[in-house]
């Protein structure tokens, strides 16, 4: 059972940070906050892909002498572009924030959810 | 030298003029610049779909790399057409966008409105042309971002708020499809759709895969807006722009549908979705969908929010045609991605139209406006006989192969749940008409003048499809089965 638990450890964060981010941004009201909720749910996508590309006892996957078993590169390089996703989804959603608070001066679900109701 | 690379110019085009779009310096270069991208699309679609139509596929090696190390564009007759309908449908909506635009957008930030629509364009096309998973995520992400931005440039505030809660949804859907893909490579180490689907044949039974595919379903379906992850969609296509509301509502949902049909049937295989219990549980939504949906829609106080809970339950419909995983009710759901472009495209047209002359689609400020604007008002009505599945409309063709799939398999409380559906939307169909027609007009509404031409012509162009469609199915119905065949799909089965 402990080993179950150590020899995955990697996964074991991926779970724990897939579901934190997730909760955050579904608990959250304030907008900012469910951003970072959204960016730490995508880490841990982030970190599955990389946990993928491990190979028992390989090394990085560079060609030299000696060497024969290599980590598969290809999950690294499928998330770098997730990662440039990642990072997109993040400006464009803290620029939208950035119009919400001007347009509402609030950040808050709640009181934006007030404000247009009033109207 | 065309002809080779046609699938891959159909997406390069419009990347490459999309950055240029974006730094023309006035309003009127950038949208012909778009008109003329948009048409060479359509041409090119067009072309495509007749290289195909027979059964014939085309493989496109991007960068000559052969799959499946490689990234592998390949074409049958699903991808061709739906590379027809988005294309089809981004060239109608231009010379309509013109005036449109002009009117909502501010006029220095039109250059950049082109641009991401051109983008949002090149997602769209490229999901439908990539034979490669990871590649389609990517696609999907270019078309989602670029839609959150053009939603936001709606003129009312609640833009903002509605385009913000569409990127949260749009992000946990696609991450939900990225970590569904990753899981999948782990299995089988690839990511071309043709290679995955032999690769994963035998080991269907594992827990990895059953997880994976989870995932995928579910990523999805947030971006299909089944019911009942569909809460994003109203407020994004009441609150976009009107030219992005009939943009998205004609092809964003579809291209969704045309991913789920991929991935489900083409990745995976029916056999697959029948041992497990995904066909009754797009079954049970899909009726759900069809009619709370069209429940709701009675209720609405808008007419654009009205139409998006239509929009709703005519992409249940098409989820019910892929849960009953045959041959006749996948062929059902695509000529119903084909119509409901048809409809829709119109409608969200017409709704904009409404706009552009009163500023407002609420039902308080256009009682009576039918006896001012005849002919705009004739093209809702019109469609909407559509939308309900008159007979001599595009939609009654749609509903038919509905029901003929339904009955194929004796399913009797899905034929109801469709016959239910389209009596729901006889409801608030006659809302509408009883709003537009019926109640005397206010003072703003008396006073009002008929729309331009250059919003009448593209309009009645998709209302006549509507028309034409609903007695000439050769090219909707004969590509869709050829596609529904092509997805290996058994003809009939328990």
């Amino acid at each position: 059972m402990i080993d179950i638990i150590l020899d995955h450890y990697n996964y074991w964060i991926v779970i724990f940070l897939m579901m934190s981010g997730f909760y955050t941004v579904i608990s959250q009201g304030n907008l900012i906050k469910k951003i970072a909720g959204i960016n730490i749910f995508q880490t841990s996508v982030f970190l599955l892909y990389i946990s993928i590309g491990y190979v028992d006892d390989g090394t990085p996957p560079i060609i030299a002498e000696g060497y024969t078993t290599y980590a598969n590169p290809l999950p690294h390089v499928l998330i770098l572009t997730a990662i440039v996703v990642g990072v997109s989804t993040t400006a464009l959603g803290l620029a939208l924030v950035i119009r919400i608070k001007e347009a509402y001066s609030t950040i808050e679900e709640d009181e934006i959810h007030d404000k247009d109701k009033s109207l | 030298m065309i002809e080779q690379n046609l699938s891959l110019l159909l997406v390069i085009i419009p990347l490459l003029s999309a950055p240029v779009t974006a730094i023309l310096p006035n309003a009127r270069s950038a949208w012909l610049l778009t008109l003329a991208v948009t048409w060479t699309c359509l041409i090119l679609a067009g072309w495509q779909i007749t290289l195909v139509t027979d059964g014939s596929i085309i493989s496109y090696e991007l960068g000559g790399w052969s799959p499946p190390w490689g990234i592998e564009y390949r074409i049958d007759a699903m991808n061709a057409f739906v590379a027809l309908i988005v294309s089809g449908i981004a060239a109608i909506t231009l010379p309509y966008a013109l005036l449109s635009v002009e009117k909502e957008i501010p006029l220095e930030k039109i250059p950049l409105f082109y641009s991401a629509f051109q983008l949002c364009l090149v997602g769209l096309l490229g999901i439908a042309q990539t034979g490669d998973v990871f590649n389609l995520f990517v696609f999907l992400e270019i078309s989602s971002l670029s839609s959150y931005a053009l939603i936001a440039m709606g003129e009312q505030r609640r833009s903002l708020t509605a385009a913000y809660q569409y990127l949260i949804m749009g992000t946990i859907g696609a991450t939900f499809l990225l970590i569904g893909i990753g899981l999948i490579y782990a299995e089988t180490g690839t990511l071309n759709m043709l290679d995955l689907n032999q690769r994963l044949q035998p080991i269907l039974d594992h827990r990895t895969v059953h997880t994976g595919f989870a995932f995928i379903v579910v990523g999805i379906a947030l971006k299909l807006a089944l019911f009942p992850l569909h809460l994003w969609l109203p407020n994004a296509y009441k609150y976009a722009p009107s030219v992005i509301s009939v943009f998205l509502a004609a092809t964003a949902t579809k291209v969704a549908v045309y991913i789920m049909l991929r991935m489900v049937f083409g990745v995976f295989s029916d056999e697959f979705v029948r041992k497990t219990p995904t066909d009754h549980m797009f079954l049970l939504l899909g009726a759900f969908g069809v009619i709370m949906a069209s429940a709701t829609a009675i209720y609405q106080r808008d007419v654009k929010r009205l139409f998006a809970y239509s929009s709703i339950a005519q992409v249940s419909y098409i989820v019910l045609g892929i849960g009953l995983s045959s041959v006749l009710g996948v062929t059902a759901a695509l000529v119903h991605v084909f119509n409901h472009a048809l409809m829709k495209g119109a409608l969200f047209m017409a709704c904009g139209a409404l706009v552009y002359r009163l500023g407002s689609s609420r039902f308080e400020n256009l009682n009576g406006v039918g006896r001012q604007m005849p002919w705009t008002c004739v093209a809702i009505f019109i469609a909407s006989l559509s939308l309900i599945g008159i007979p001599g409309t595009a939609g009654f063709i749609s509903k038919w192969y509905f029901v003929l799939a339904a009955l194929e398999q004796e399913s009797w409380p899905i034929a109801l749940v469709i016959l239910l559906g389209s009596l729901l939307a006889v409801g608030y169909v006659w809302k509408i008409v009883e709003l537009l027609f019926l109640r005397p007009a206010s003072d703003s509404t008396a006073t009002v003048g008929e729309a331009p031409a250059a919003l009448l012509v593209p309009m009645w162009l998709l209302v006549i499809a509507n028309i034409y469609f609903g007695f000439n199915t050769e090219l909707t119905v004969n590509v869709a089965d050829t596609a529904a065949r092509m997805l290996g799909l058994g003809m009939n089965h328990e």
